[in-house]
């Protein structure tokens, strides 16, 4: 295990260099002068050239994509056009956003989903199980941002239940340590400003993780369907084990594993979907820090968010293979 | 493997709490609490005002920012010189309290207000005025850093020393008197130092911070920056200066928060979370209008949306197929069917919110009259029309919310006299290059004031100066002697009046001459809880909030 592990680490290293190209190479090939679009057009030729220089724009491609490596080795990701400020101070709190809310998100796909698989399943053709498949039918289908809209206009504005848009109440604002909002409030013991964290994750956690939801569910059924048609699942019945116990324990470990690599799957599609959501609940996530830096062609961050954004999205696949292999012990990885 | 069933347990465990647990938190009373908390005093006084916005500022220093969203917040932060008032573009007095200028229009001498200090408790006075302009307009300054200082060169031509520079120098005469002495007399100079970009900043903090003053700013104003209080893409916090050379401002705090999505910006605005947003859709008015917990706001407008004639293409170089060609155009059936209503028919390039807007021109505008426009054609030499192309942005803009829309809308019109024209559209940089190098024929375009000047509508679109191309503003490319005389004496003579006068003589000339048709004044709307008392929106798109207040 430890050494599969290892070696799954190495192998990280050409995926990464190889995506690091492949950004580079997109940025490089929109057309303009990127020290005209920073200066603007009052810009003295002078001016232009010396940024020119800066930014080591003279020199071939394979140099710039050289300098551009040692800096992110040395941690610089670079400085924003926009606010001057450098990206590695900058996108940390869009991150932590990010990452908080695509993990609400992902308990809800999980919990829903994964339940209401193994129930559909369990009451087989009941009309529960019709209902979760519709449910599960139209959540694939169903646009994050329209759904987005939709939630807000039933609990917001017809049913004044939940708030709407940010990660808290600004009039009560939440103090910062680590940037997961959930953690913060918990590690001081801002009971109130706990509640209201959650509260404010509840809308845009179901329009991310509705998706992923119906897909782990219909995942889940068909994988409970299969294993509990096998004999080691009679001879429990046979026992006399609770129908319960029967499902939630022995079937689900044997139906979890392919359950686990969708989910896996799921959360490349949370990152991509965050833009989306993070507009309509105005969740200040690395989705619409990229986002507003392509409207306003601030290429070093969209470079660098890129970037970072599709470390994460490895990251999480090595995570998942790990936790398959671990999960079934009949995979070996050679 | 037994410690992975016991983990399988274990989540299967978790997930099923944490299911009811999600349920439970979703409803009652409590989440109401937090969602729309009352505020807690009784009386008029304090308050926090949230003010919903859809984009975030790019810096804090007023000096180097060219966008609304940056400036919407340093005004409260910081003050100017002079200022607009508050409900035009008038200049009234700020941290200067008198100016006047020298006969020959090159001398500028302001008495500055005595006891005003910056946010950090420093004084200010004539020296920190003459550190900021030298910041601003000195390439060379050691603080000349932190961005571009666009607005000087848009503004005053160029830095300092630099050919075409309108600055020459500022002086200090004593600790209240400042004098700027300029190149060339410049008549919108009092308007240009009223520009929230020609902020007093303070000193100390620009020393402190340099080239990241952007992030700390200090200024005069009536809401000091609250360190820490700039959440990226989220909120930026502003606490009461209870030292305000005004009086101390009626809210405590100001918090300006990003909700990027207009309809989510709107419904966050119903359930009480915000008390006043801008950026609302104009069909999303009737809404607000009909609900009676919430008011409706129209920002002045200070913008053009125009139709604009290549005056060096045949046929529109003669000014009859320009006037048949204005007669043609159904300048109120396109507000009220474009702008939803939001908007006023426009007669002149310049709006009727600015100071020199000549009302008289309405009454001899030219009426929608298609009859008149084929007799006025034929007798031009075009009895059967001709063929051309309409050219239409490809993005919408304020002045131009469905560009394609409106150039098919002109279109049928045109088609009604036998003018048949196809419609072109291309990438907007193009767009904007290809027309300000004449390759137009017909072209929709528009513009929004910066300084609440005429000379700012009037020379940057119609002058001969701005009509050469590949920079034309003017994109009509008109070129009018007598215009470019009236408007050149205008843009050199101080005394307001005269000015006026010039502005009128001018749009009369240029509404003869038809070199393009302006269509529409739009007007953006805005919308607050109907707590909140004494926002009066400013044409320039951003205001001091000093005066707001929330009842309860």
């Amino acid at each position: 295990m430890f050494s599969y592990i290892i070696r799954r680490l190495l192998h990280l290293i050409p995926v990464l260099i190889g995506m690091s190209l492949v950004v580079f190479a997109i940025i490089h090939a929109i057309p303009g002068d990127p020290a005209l679009m920073i200066l603007g057009e009052h810009a003295t030729p002078g001016a232009l050239e010396a940024l020119r220089a800066k930014l080591h724009l003279n020199e071939p491609l394979y140099q710039q994509y050289f300098y551009y490596m040692l800096d992110i080795l040395q941690g610089d990701l670079g400085e924003s056009l926009r606010t001057k400020q450098a990206i590695s101070l900058e996108i940390g709190s869009y991150l932590t956003a990010t990452i908080e809310l695509a993990i609400a998100a992902l308990i809800f796909a999980i919990v829903v989903g994964v339940n209401a698989g193994i129930i559909a399943a369990w009451k087989r053709a009941s009309w529960f199980d019709y209902i979760a498949m519709l449910v599960a039918l139209v959540g694939v289908s169903m646009p994050v941002f329209w759904l987005g809209l939709m939630e807000q206009w039933v609990f917001v504005d017809k049913l004044d239940l939940l708030p709407s848009t940010g990660r808290f109440n600004p009039r009560e604002p939440v103090d910062g340590i680590t940037g997961f909002y959930v953690l913060d409030t918990i590690l001081t013991g801002n009971w109130a400003g706990l509640q209201d964290v959650v509260l404010h994750l509840i809308l845009p956690s179901i329009a991310l993780g509705t998706i992923p939801m119906a897909i782990i569910a219909r995942m889940t059924r068909s994988s409970m369907l299969e294993v509990m048609k096998s004999d080691y699942i009679r001879t429990a019945r046979a026992k006399g084990l609770r129908e319960f116990w029967v499902v939630y324990k022995h079937a689900l470990r044997n139906a979890f594993a392919p359950v686990l690599t969708v989910i896996g799957l799921q959360l490349g599609s949370l990152l991509g979907g965050a833009i989306l959501t993070e507009t309509i609940f105005g969740w200040p996530g690395v989705g619409r820090y990229i986002n507003d830096a392509i409207a306003f062609r601030d290429y070093p961050v969209v470079q660098s968010g890129v970037l970072v954004i599709a470390f994460l999205f490895v990251m999480i696949n090595l995570i998942v293979d790990i936790l398959y292999a671990y999960i079934d012990p009949r995979i070996q990885y050679k | 493997m037994k410690y992975g069933r016991k983990t399988m347990a274990i989540l299967s465990a978790i997930l099923l709490t944490a299911s009811l647990g999600l349920t439970a938190c979703g409803g009652g009373d409590k989440a109401k609490e937090t969602a729309g908390k009352p505020e807690q005093a009784q009386e008029q006084k304090g308050g926090t005002l949230i003010f919903a916005r859809g984009g975030d500022s790019t810096t804090l220093d007023p000096q180097n920012s060219t966008e609304g969203e940056t400036t919407r917040v340093t005004d409260n932060i910081f003050d100017t010189l002079v200022q607009y008032k508050k409900d035009s573009t008038e200049v009234e007095p700020a941290l200067a309290t008198q100016w006047e200028s020298s006969p020959d229009g090159k001398t500028w001498t302001f008495t500055l207000r005595e006891n005003v200090k910056f946010h950090d408790g420093t004084e200010f006075d004539a020296n920190s005025v003459k550190f900021n302009f030298d910041r601003m307009i000195d390439k060379n300054n050691e603080y000349h850093v932190g961005g571009n200082f666009d607005y000087v060169i848009s503004q005053f031509t160029a830095f300092k020393g630099e050919p075409g520079a309108v600055i020459k120098e500022v002086k200090v005469l004593d600790k209240n008197k400042v004098q700027f002495i300029l190149n060339v007399p410049q008549a919108p100079f009092l308007a240009n130092v009223a520009m929230p970009f020609f902020a007093i900043e303070s000193p100390e903090a620009i020393k402190k911070h340099k080239d990241k003053i952007g992030q700390h700013p200090v200024g005069t104003g009536p809401y000091k920056f609250v360190e820490g209080g700039w959440k990226p893409n989220d909120t930026i916090t502003l606490e009461k200066n209870k030292e305000y050379w005004k009086g101390e401002p009626i809210l405590d705090k100001i918090i300006f928060k990003v909700i990027p999505d207009n309809t989510a910006r709107l419904t966050a605005l119903k359930s009480g979370e915000v008390d006043l947003i801008d950026g609302m859709n104009p069909s999303d008015a009737a809404t607000v209008e009909a609900d009676k917990n919430l008011t409706l706001y129209e920002r002045p407008s200070m913008n053009v949306g125009y139709l604009s004639f290549n005056t060096e293409k045949k046929p529109f170089d003669n000014p009859k197929v320009r006037q048949a060609l204005a007669m043609a155009v159904d300048k109120q059936g396109l507000v009220d069917a474009f702008f939803a209503k939001r908007g006023q028919a426009a007669t002149n390039a310049l709006p009727p919110s600015i100071w020199g807007y000549n009302k008289e021109l309405e009454a001899k505008d030219y009426k929608y009259d298609l009859e008149k426009a084929k007799q006025l054609l034929a007798e031009a030499g075009y009895p059967n029309g001709f063929e051309t192309d309409l050219w239409a942005m490809p993005v919408s803009r304020p002045y131009m919310p469905q560009p394609q829309k409106i150039a098919e809308s002109i279109q049928a019109d045109f088609a009604k006299i036998g003018v048949k024209t196809k419609l072109v559209s291309m990438e907007w940089g193009t767009y904007l290059k290809k027309t300000k190098n004449g390759e137009h024929t017909m072209a929709l375009l528009g513009w929004t004031g910066d300084n609440g000047d005429p000379d700012n509508f009037l020379y940057v679109l119609l002058d001969k100066d701005n009509a050469k191309p590949p920079a034309a503003q003017n994109i009509s490319l008109y070129k009018n002697d007598k215009v470019h005389e009236l408007l050149i004496k205008a843009q050199t003579t101080p005394d307001q009046k005269v000015r006026e006068d010039l502005y009128k003589q001018a749009q009369e000339i240029i509404l003869n001459d038809a070199p393009m048709v302006p269509f529409v004044h739009s007007t953006p709307v805005l919308a607050s809880s109907s707590k909140v008392k004494g926002y009066v929106p400013h044409a320039t798109g951003s205001e001091k909030l000093n005066d707001v207040s929330i009842e309860k």
